[in-house]
């Protein structure tokens, strides 16, 4: 159960990673970016580094997400790549 | 030359220890050496915040002083204070607003007018009754974060993000000149250096009185012997804390703003 556990999120970081990198919307890359967060802060509070999970989830999930979407909403939406 | 990177990196990562292996480098003296002691050298139950406020308080003023710098240097390069040429504003009791474009000088507006955003949006009501209800609980949340920072998962620097991401909420809820009305500019700047002040101070006060820097035992004379570790940890956090917080504002007011901080999210 444990290691099916890890392996469900593991996907989830790396489908949200490339979800990343390849979706043109930047505010759904924020928002890919924030859920990949998430991802990894539970990944780390099933390794038991709760402290780093906790961090991950105010800062990574949290406060960044604001910072890109803040940033999005000043620059522009489409990527030209 | 992304996959040659990518290859010799996963290649590394070949050499590292496995998870957890009780034969790695780390963890054959150094971790045995904090797990083993801690608790009797500083009477703090939570390993992480004693090895990170205690064993390596220097590396996490550092640390602070780094989050400082980010404030320091998203003001510098984002903050405008050239003035705007256009103004908008609204009489309040009748909702008509009023357009003034290149004012020659500067245009006195009474008690009844507002300064407005060009894309003001009436605030919705119900997301403003639910924020200005949950914000003192994620307030005390925060505050409770930071203070038990010793004893559960948390510490100053989680319990200040969370402490700046409610000031945040409120600036997205209400807007941002809202916001700015309460916590003033200057305000942030101060509590966001006088944070890491106060983390180098109780580390110097310890010098002064007779120690090494940020040698918490020194204290033992004023505050008494119990928990003098566990006390010393408490302020070095709180410092943190106030740091983290002012420059999380900071970042949030000059990004959404482009540093006019006049109208944003």
């Amino acid at each position: 159960m444990y290691w099916s556990i890890n392996l469900v999120i593991l996907i989830f970081v790396i489908v949200c990673a490339l979800g990343a990198i390849y979706v043109k919307d930047l505010l759904a890359t924020a928002i890919l970016f924030g859920a990949y967060s998430f991802m990894m802060c539970l990944l780390w509070a099933i390794m038991g580094a709760v402290d780093v999970a906790f961090t991950e989830a105010s800062v990574g999930a949290g406060v960044s997400t604001v910072f890109f979407v803040a940033a999005v909403f000043r620059t522009s939406r489409r990527t030209k790549d | 030359m992304v996959c040659l990177t990518g290859g010799l990196l996963l290649y590394g990562t070949a050499d590292l220890p496995d998870w957890g292996d009780p034969n790695a480098p780390a963890s054959l003296h150094l971790s045995n050496y904090y797990i083993e002691n801690a608790i009797r050298d500083t009477e703090v139950p939570n390993l992480v915040t004693a090895v990170l406020a205690d064993y390596r308080s220097i590396d996490t003023m550092l640390e602070t002083a780094v989050v400082f710098c980010a404030g320091l240097a998203c003001f510098l390069l984002l903050r405008d204070f050239t003035p705007k040429k256009d103004h908008h504003y609204r009489h309040v009791p009748t909702g008509v607003i009023l357009h003034v474009k290149n004012p020659d000088r500067q245009v006195i507006v009474g008690n009844e007018f507002e300064d407005m955003d060009k894309e003001w949006l009436p605030p919705d009501t119900i997301i403003k009754t639910v924020c200005r209800m949950l914000i003192p609980f994620i307030q005390i949340y925060a505050l409770y974060v930071v203070a038990h920072g010793d004893f559960s998962p948390g510490g100053g620097f989680q319990g200040g993000v969370i402490l700046g991401s409610s000031f945040i909420l409120l600036a997205i809820s209400y807007n941002l000149k809202y916001l700015l009305k309460r916590v003033s500019e200057k305000f942030l700047g101060i509590l966001s250096a006088a944070g890491v002040l106060v983390y180098m101070g109780i580390g110097l006060a310890a010098m002064v009185l007779g120690g090494n820097f940020l040698d918490y035992e020194k204290y033992a004379p004023i505050f008494g012997e119990h928990h003098i570790r566990a006390l010393g940890m408490l302020g070095v956090e709180i410092g943190v804390g106030m740091s983290v917080t002012a420059v999380m504002v900071i970042i949030y007011i000059n990004i959404v703003s482009e540093g006019k901080h006049d109208e944003g999210l």
